[in-house]
């Protein structure tokens, strides 16, 4: 009578730590699972390629953005961003890096993006059309960089993937 | 009326002279129906758009990349009035073919990713900076005639 208590207990406890679990999955934006496993792939190498040049890819992007997007220097009145200055580089750079260790995680973006994701709702309070301005920047300096190599089928994935990185920065905004 | 400096003028220009509309304009439609695939809707009569190899390969895509390239060259022919310019394109696209206005900034950003890949570091920030600015007018042109 007291095992089979035990043994209803044990499998209480089990039931329900299998439901958080499952929460966590519900909790991956579609974008995540709209990925193939070729696109997932295209991804990090892409990443990968960046890391090396993440400084120079990162502060194009901060640039071209700033220059084809005037309002978006509103954010950025506490650093210097004139072209070539140190903290358009040391930000660029911390951006791709924050965008290669995503691709790492593709999977998990959720919970390896949720200091940042804070980090853009509670301080930064950024306009979330801005996002996607950022990102456009992201694909053309890409496509500058990488020519013919930057294929349709790579920019798709490129795409979807700052749109599900972008989802998750902004998911805590209201 | 826009008003455009002499740069910008220069920079568009610049960018249109060196484009082979044939090729520029397969690759960017390409990249739309690819990229943002609900935008297939509107071209349900051209055939296989099933994957990014049969849609290079459709001729429908390439005759109608011709076609969006020598609209924007109209644009650039009449910059100090895209908004006449474009007044019947614009009913056009929303009277006959019912285009959602969306769609036209994201066929501009495929046009420009496009232009990127080819002019790469010729490219600026200032360059694309006059080209957004050209591109938001246009579309703006567009989007006009939607009641």
């Amino acid at each position: 009578m007291l095992s089979a208590l035990f043994y209803f207990l044990l499998f209480f406890f089990f039931f329900f730590k299998a439901l958080f679990v499952y929460k966590y999955i519900l909790l991956v934006p579609r974008g995540l699972i709209m990925l193939s496993n070729t696109e997932k792939e295209l991804i990090i190498q892409i990443w990968d390629k960046m890391i090396p040049v993440a400084e120079e890819i990162g502060s194009e992007a901060l640039l071209r953005m700033f220059t084809s997007f005037p309002k978006t220097k509103t954010y950025f009145s506490h650093l210097d961003i004139s072209p070539h200055s140190e903290h358009l580089r040391c930000h660029g750079k911390k951006i791709i890096q924050a965008l290669a260790e995503g691709a790492r995680n593709i999977s998990t973006l959720t919970t390896t993006l949720a200091p940042l994701s804070r980090f853009h709702a509670y301080q930064l309070r950024i306009h979330p059309t801005n996002f996607k301005l950022f990102n456009h920047c992201i694909i053309v300096t890409l496509a500058c960089h990488m020519g013919d190599n930057f294929t349709p089928v790579a920019h798709a994935a490129i795409d979807k993937f700052l749109s599900a990185f972008s989802a998750v920065l902004a998911e805590k905004f209201r | 009326m826009v008003a455009w400096t002499d740069e910008e003028r220069a920079a568009i220009q610049g960018v249109f002279a060196k484009l082979d509309y044939e090729s520029v304009g397969l690759e960017s439609l390409t990249r739309c129906l690819v990229v943002y695939p609900w935008t297939r809707r509107y071209f349900g009569g051209f055939g296989n758009l099933f994957n990014a190899e049969a849609i290079m390969a459709n001729p429908n895509v390439a005759a109608h990349g011709v076609v969006v390239l020598q609209g924007l060259e109209k644009a650039l022919k009449n910059m100090d009035d895209i908004k006449n310019t474009y007044a019947s394109l614009s009913e056009l696209h929303s009277l006959k073919l019912q285009v959602d206005p969306g769609n036209f900034q994201l066929l501009g950003d495929c046009l420009t990713v496009v232009i990127a890949t080819r002019l790469r570091t010729e490219f600026t920030p200032y360059i694309q900076a006059a080209w957004q600015k050209f591109l938001s007018v246009v579309v703006s042109a567009l989007s006009r005639q939607y009641h």
